[in-house]
């Protein structure tokens, strides 16, 4: 297949031209679409696992970050059927763990809140779990709050696949799912290094470097002024 | 005594080809042999295959059968499933329990007993029943623990606990189970006679594609549940492009009440392995693997003697059947205990050495699967169909049983019935046909496909089993009049919370969230707004789960709020005057986001 070929399909009503290979996101954040996304990374391989960026494809429900694009398929995401999901799915991510937002370093920066804040959400609908969960604060620079984890593999795949290394993995099964480390048990005893990729590319407050909180002061944080996403859409009021 | 300890490992390492895509095998050996897989032997066994650490751990950490803390010499395992504790699994725990001095999750100060739950370990027809290490006890009750006990104080080998022996192939010498078959009905397709190796050399005598389109003809689907065309999986598997291909047979039953292929497997083993041989030649592979789950490992030396058997008389190894350029084998792979297995990808995932996550579709394993290799995996039953289908010919099959649903269909029947067992059945049998074949006509309601399946009332009983109507893997449980449902729907709901892997949001936070729920309202606190609550989480749960588990998850509850309202409904309050159950947060808050300027920004 020449690379030169394009493969056209529809989001939303917009027709959309990608190339063979990418996933129904790439091509949507190349045309200014934005579809909601937590797990995803443009830097690391899918991983399907939040599930915030299910879309229908010719009615289907598919996670635009793993499904490729196809010839004539007809995708809908901005919808409220699946805004309603996401909704739910953004709920149960706070519920699951400790999200407190007042006064996590993170905030303004989270792409976990800025979602909330898009779709409207200001307290989840379901209870919360109040889950015990611990804090990793061995290493001198790095620390792990699992409180905030949102289990979305973003470090593991980032340490595996951009730092070469093996620093994080999943361990346990279902509702006791948790980010281990490649140790005993602590971080310290890791190859970690506070230089890793791995370490700025978690959406929320879970990995964190340490000394580095509330760097930036409210008004000029990430989210401060433009829901997330906007940066995709930007791409899409330019053109045209 | 630690040296020894380290060689065992480097040994067992060794033994697999210090091959990381064997880590199921050897964190089952050093378990078995050390009693867990402590962090020292995480490390040993990340040191010989040359992964990490946090891997082994992962892999450990997700497989119920497997442990990184000592157990006791003998681990009992108590079912726990809807089916028995309907007939008493919880007298029998509690009579554990006094018995031993512990409680579940622990072990006897000696180190000798531990106790557990398990889910359906797959022998609902014989409730209660346990796992006392490999050795599966049935028809468990109250008296009989004191026995059981005694015995295993006085000789710690649970062989012991057999007595008597069950019907055919249990009483074998490589089983010596006392498993009973509890055959029901023999229908033509599974139970007629079958001499061995005819269907396989009647396939040798056709070119693969010929043999793809009989099975084609026959219109045979999957009967693992899903119901995808046999003939269709197979040609894409065999059109895919590369050398190595591979044939999964997928005995990994763990959805709670069927027991059908622990039969298919004590009974029609050499028609199963023969189906795979003839998947083997149709597919252009020469290996085949058969996913054993750790609770029937039992079966296993067993079935390990047949393969020896097959192999002396050619009908596996190099040249089957003298067919020059056909090699095939097959080698088992044990499970440890994983629902979540018995989906194709997670199954072709614990194979490979690594948690059962499933994957991310496409590619669909037919064209990138075990060891990123075409993989085609099918159901027991599914194989033993092939093989009779290349038998008696697809003309033969095809006009059997219901229009889109050809063949018969293996039905394991429990719960509130005369007679629990197999039943082998034409597709197109009503329920109420079923039924009264199996003592159950006063039935309240039967859950048809397991808890993935669908939970119905006598208004459904005129509808048919097969894939366009009532589709089912082969689970049929059936609830007398006296049954309460929403405890049923509770314990189908615990069961996907113990066995969700916890991969994607829906599934491994929804699942919780709806359980919590549904206890509210059985303890009286719900109100009519919560079976909306519950319909749009459960609805959410099927959208956007990432795999069949998930996708099927909430249909407990789902199926329940459909077809038993009435349950639900007689068990809600009036909420108290000026206290307001459709309460919309988002209303209340929209004029404080609009001045935040944090408004939706799509509204």
């Amino acid at each position: 297949m020449p690379m030169s070929q394009t493969i056209d399909f529809i989001i939303d009503g917009v027709e959309v031209s990608a190339r063979p290979g990418q996933t129904i996101l790439q091509a949507a954040d190349e045309a200014g679409i934005y579809i909601p996304r937590l797990c995803a990374h443009k830097d690391l391989v899918p991983h399907g696992s939040c599930r915030i960026c299910t879309v229908l494809v010719n009615g289907r429900p598919q996670s635009a970050c793993t499904q490729p694009v196809a010839p004539g398929i007809v995708v809908q995401n901005d919808i409220e059927k699946l805004n309603n999901v996401r909704r739910n799915i953004l709920d149960m991510l706070f519920v699951e763990g400790n999200h407190y937002c007042m006064f996590c370093e993170k905030s303004g920066n989270c792409e976990l809140q800025a979602l909330a804040y898009r779709f409207g959400i200001m307290a989840p609908k379901f209870p919360y779990q109040f889950p015990a969960r611990d804090v990793d604060a061995s290493h001198p620079d790095i620390y792990i709050d699992r409180n905030r984890c949102i289990l979305c593999a973003r470090c593991i795949r980032a340490s595996r696949d951009l730092d070469g290394k093996h620093v994080f993995e999943f361990v346990g099964r279902g509702p006791e799912k948790r980010v281990a480390v490649n140790a005993e048990a602590r971080l310290a005893d890791t190859d970690v290094d506070v230089t890793d990729k791995a370490l700025s590319i978690c959406p929320v407050g879970a990995l964190m470097r340490k000394r580095q909180g509330y760097a930036d002061p409210i008004g000029r944080r990430r989210y401060d002024h433009q829901p997330i996403g906007s940066d995709i859409e930007a791409k899409r009021s330019a053109t045209g | 005594m630690s040296e020894n300890w380290q060689t065992m490992v480097k040994d067992v390492c060794a033994r697999c080809g210090n091959d990381r895509t064997r880590m199921m095998d050897i964190v089952r050996l050093v378990q078995q042999e050390c009693g867990c897989v402590s962090g020292e032997a995480m490390d040993l066994i990340a040191r010989q295959v040359d992964t990490h650490r946090v891997e082994v751990e992962s892999v450990v950490s997700f497989y119920a059968f497997l442990s990184n803390r000592p157990k006791g010499k003998i681990v009992i395992r108590l079912c726990n499933d809807v089916i028995d504790e309907m007939f008493g699994a919880r007298r029998v725990a509690q009579a554990f329990e006094q018995q031993l001095g512990i409680e579940f999750g622990q072990t006897t100060p000696d180190g000798l007993i531990s106790l557990e739950h398990t889910p359906c370990i797959g022998m609902c027809d014989q409730a209660p029943a346990a796992l006392v290490n490999d050795v599966v006890v049935t028809y468990l009750s109250r008296d009989k623990v004191g026995d059981i006990v005694s015995t295993l104080k006085s000789d710690p080998d649970p062989r012991k606990l057999v007595h008597k022996l069950g019907d055919g192939n249990n009483a074998s010498e490589l089983v010596q189970s006392m498993v009973h078959n509890n055959i029901r009905r023999k229908g033509p397709v599974i139970f007629d006679p079958l001499p061995n190796g005819e269907a396989l050399k009647r396939c040798l005598a056709l070119s693969p594609a010929e043999v793809i389109r009989d099975v084609k003809t026959a219109r045979l689907r999957g009967r693992g549940g899903a119901g995808f065309p046999t003939g269709m999986k197979w040609e894409f598997a065999r059109a895919a492009a590369g050398a190595k291909k591979f044939v999964i047979c997928n005995a990994d039953e763990g959805e709670p009440g069927t027991f059908k292929d622990r039969v298919l497997l004590t009974e029609r083993a050499d028609m199963l392995f023969e189906g795979m041989t003839i998947a083997g030649y149709a597919i252009g592979s020469d290996t085949g693997i058969l996913y054993l789950r750790g609770e029937y490992a039992y079966l296993r030396a067993f079935l390990e003697d047949v393969l020896h058997q097959r192999r002396n008389a050619g009908l596996l190894g190099k040249a089957v059947c003298g067919k020059q350029g056909f090699d095939f084998d097959i080698r088992i792979q044990m499970g440890a205990g994983a629902y979540i297995c018995g989906e194709e990808t997670a199954l072709i995932s614990s194979c490979e050495g690594l948690r059962g996550d499933p994957k991310n579709r496409p590619p669909f394993p037919a064209q990138k699967g075990y060891l990123e290799r075409p993989t085609i995996v099918n159901n027991v039953e599914t194989f033993c169909c092939v093989t009779r289908i290349l038998d008696r010919g697809p003309a033969w099959f095809a006009e059997k049983g219901s229009k889109g649903s050809p063949g018969t269909k293996l039905l394991s029947v429990c719960g509130d019935c005369k007679q629990p067992g197999v039943y082998e059945v034409l597709f197109g049998i009503t329920l109420a046909e079923l039924l009264k074949m199996v003592g159950a006509e006063d039935a309240k309601a039967v859950q048809v496909g397991g808890p993935s399946g669908q939970l119905v009332g006598p208004s459904d009983y005129q509808r048919t089993i097969c894939y366009d109507d009532l589709a089912t893997g082969g689970s049929i449980m059936v609830f007398g009049p006296n049954r309460d449902i929403l405890p049923l729907v509770d314990k189908f709901m615990e069961f996907f919370i113990e066995e969700t892997c916890g991969y994607c949001t829906p599934c491994r936070v929804g699942n919780v969230l709806l359980r919590q729920k549904l206890q509210e309202i059985m303890a009286g606190k719900g109100e009519a707004a919560d079976l909306d609550y519950l319909e749009d989480l459960g609805q959410s749960i099927v959208t956007a789960s990432r795999c069949g588990l998930g996708q099927t998850s909430a249909n407990p509850i789902l199926t329940s709020l459909k077809n038993f309202r009435g349950e639900y409904t007689s068990r809600l309050i009036e909420p108290e005057k000026g206290m307001k159950p459709t309460f919309d947060i988002q209303a209340a808050v929209r004029e404080a986001a609009a001045i935040a300027g944090r408004g939706p920004a799509h509204s």
